[in-house]
């Protein structure tokens, strides 16, 4: 099955990528399983997923660093499979610090100019140009060693494209940095790329970040893309159990499935395609679908609660001792304490449910 | 004697980087009289070890009459056509060694850890192999090659710039530790990605992207294979070349003062060659101590 974009839209440069059946082995692994993905020009596709499940071996093989062993892949119409790396004009940021540390940041980002023979003087300009554009225009004349992480990590991004790649490979750009400047960086790198309108791979393990940045992701197991779409598909209409399981945090709560809907905690709602129909279940329930009311006679008990900023969650003990977790607006959340006595129900919205 | 970079030489670390540790900052704790005494003691018995011996040489080489300090020795040199030819012979297999050493060895190096680094383990034990075989028993096996040259490549099969060829398969131990502690010092493999991903093609990943970056350890290899080829005599003896070392032991039974003197000279030619790679390769500092700037 292809997974194709239902907004193409650019409004750059953009260029349509399509991996088609692609298949890789590393001896007896499967790292890519029949993958399949349609990237309209201008679009940046996030892959999510765990360690090993192919996301990684993905965009290499579109940057031309790894081989597939069957499949095409398509940029621009144009078969690019058995192209080299270097005639493919792929700008490429890694998770490792990959600047070369004997030419300065600027010399960095001239880098491939130099090799397609752009002249000193453009070369400069240009290096300038993209150092500007990710705010390290005063760090031209630095060396990599004098400059921080995430500043490192800016220098790559504008190396990658200075070039004017035909797409944008970002392979865990951001995971080597501490928490805020991981943050502020990706903001940045989602307003460039919405800027110059560039076609975008980011791959990356981290479910906030693919949720914030992809115009679409794509979550990936044992080298299978599960699940393709907006974050607000794959978050709220997950079409199976590891998408559903992998994405977001979810609470596992014993309900019974019976005719397209399941009796979660006393309330019928109505079950997401791909879900266990019948019989016992497991209703995979968000914690902001969980609803707790402070009362005397409530049955279940306040185990924690944490304080979020402008949201609180509250673990929750069940009669039957199942913890359930619940996410609410901090205002929503006074009246909770350890030991509170409260009633616990779910919001009507549907669920996916799996067998118990 | 097949002489394995050794005396003064060895302190080129592999890898290359400072060959002379610096001390580090902070406070130093204040030594007891009996530790600075134990620590004057050890630097006084290793170094007499190994200056008493050059000390010896020199005394040697610069006897004159009566008692006297003279240079003739040194100035002798210059007489000896043969000796100067055997320096020259020796300086240009030491450069051909050299420039072969690092021709074979950093493609492979590079290739090895980017594509195939499974096989790290087996280039790495091919390159050990030739000190596990005695020099005797390469020679044995090696000179139907050069007999075989010698009659059918004409002046070129039979000039001693040849032995280059054997003197790179000797130096591939040192140079393999050396160069290997570079490439293990950087990110190799994500340096040639990114390189090659800006469309550099492989000789450029390695001559502008990778060899700068492993320079100290380039040059540590370097320095390794102009001391072996400046040491090496069984080789050169057994298939009658005239290198400087089978030079000088011919000298040593004519003229001992002579033979000392360039033997004097070869090794502080080592020495100061050693120094300049100290200051040209000390490399530069790459731990990073940025912190991220206030958002």
């Amino acid at each position: 099955m292809t997974h194709s974009s239902p907004n193409a839209a650019s409004n750059g440069h953009g260029v349509a990528v399509a991996f088609q059946d692609m298949h890789r082995w590393y001896g007896s692994v499967h790292a890519l399983n029949g993958l399949s993905i349609d990237i309209a020009p201008g679009e940046l596709i996030a892959l999510l997923g765990p360690s090993g499940c192919g996301k990684t071996t993905a965009l290499r093989a579109l940057g031309g660093l790894d081989d597939v062993d069957e499949g095409r892949i398509l940029v621009d119409g144009k078969d690019i499979t058995n192209v080299p790396t270097n005639k493919r004009n792929m700008g490429i940021v890694f998770q490792a610090y990959s600047l070369f540390p004997n030419m300065t940041a600027r010399d960095n980002v001239a880098y491939g100019l130099r090799l397609r023979g752009v002249d000193s003087a453009a070369r400069k300009k240009k290096a300038d140009e993209t150092l500007e554009l990710v705010g390290l225009g005063q760090q031209a004349g630095r060396y990599p060693h004098q400059m921080s992480g995430g500043q490192q990590q800016r220098v790559a991004l504008a190396r990658a494209l200075a070039i004017e790649p035909k797409v944008l490979l970002l392979d865990e750009p951001l995971s080597a940095l501490d928490a805020k400047v991981r943050r502020q960086l990706r903001e940045e790198i989602r307003r460039i790329q919405i800027m110059i309108g560039i076609t975008t791979l980011f791959v990356t393990h981290d479910q906030e970040e693919a949720l914030a940045m992809g115009d679409r992701v794509g979550v990936m197991s044992a080298g299978r893309l599960e699940q393709i779409g907006p974050p607000s598909e794959l978050y709220d209409r997950p079409k199976t159990r590891f998408v559903a399981e992998f994405v977001g945090l979810t609470n596992r709560i014993a309900a019974t499935a019976q005719g397209g809907t399941v009796n979660v905690l006393g309330m019928a709602v109505p079950l997401l395609e791909g879900s266990d129909q019948s019989g016992p279940v497991e209703a995979l329930v968000r914690p902001e679908n969980v609803r707790l009311t402070p009362t005397d006679d409530g049955e279940a008990r306040v185990a924690a609660v944490s304080f979020l900023g402008s949201l609180c969650r509250a673990q929750v003990t069940l009669p039957d001792e199942t913890l359930v977790v619940a996410q609410m607006s901090a205002s929503d959340a006074r009246g909770l304490y350890p030991g509170a006595a409260v009633r616990v129900s779910v919001e009507p919205a549907a669920v996916f449910a799996v067998a118990a | 004697m097949t002489a394995t970079p050794g005396g003064p030489l060895s302190a080129a670390a592999p890898g290359g980087g400072a060959l002379i540790a610096a001390p580090k900052g902070g406070k130093r704790r204040r030594l007891s009289r009996g530790q600075t005494i134990a620590r004057i003691a050890i630097l006084v018995v290793v170094l007499g070890y190994l200056i008493l011996p050059l000390f010896a040489m020199l005394e040697f080489s610069t006897r004159g009459d009566f008692g006297s300090r003279s240079l003739n020795a040194y100035a002798a040199i210059l007489g000896k056509q043969d000796l100067i030819d055997s320096v020259t012979t020796t300086l240009q297999i030491a450069v051909l060694t050299v420039v072969g050493m690092l021709v074979l060895l950093v493609p492979t190096m590079v290739w090895t850890i980017v594509r195939v680094p499974r096989m790290r383990r087996v280039i790495e034990f091919l390159c050990l192999l030739p000190l596990a075989i005695p020099a005797i028993v390469l020679v044995v096996g090696i000179s139907p090659i050069y007999r075989f040259m010698g009659q059918n490549f004409g002046k070129i099969g039979a000039s001693p710039l040849t032995l280059a060829l054997i003197d790179i398969v000797l130096v591939l131990p040192f140079a393999y530790r050396a160069i290997d502690a570079s490439l293990r010092s950087i990110d190799t493999a994500t340096l040639a990605d990114a390189a090659r991903s800006l469309g550099a093609g492989w000789v450029r990943t390695i001559v502008q992207v990778i060899m700068p970056n492993i320079r100290a350890g380039i040059l540590s290899a370097s320095v390794l294979a102009v001391a072996l080829v400046l040491g090496e005599y069984t080789i050169s003896s057994l298939l009658s070349f005239n290198t400087v070392q089978v030079v000088i032991v011919v000298l040593g039974k004519q003229d001992p003062f002579i033979s000392v003197a360039v033997s004097f000279s070869a090794l502080i030619f080592g020495f100061v060659l050693l120094v300049v790679i100290a200051r040209v390769g000390g490399g530069r500092r790459t731990t990073r101590q940025v912190e991220e700037p206030a958002v």
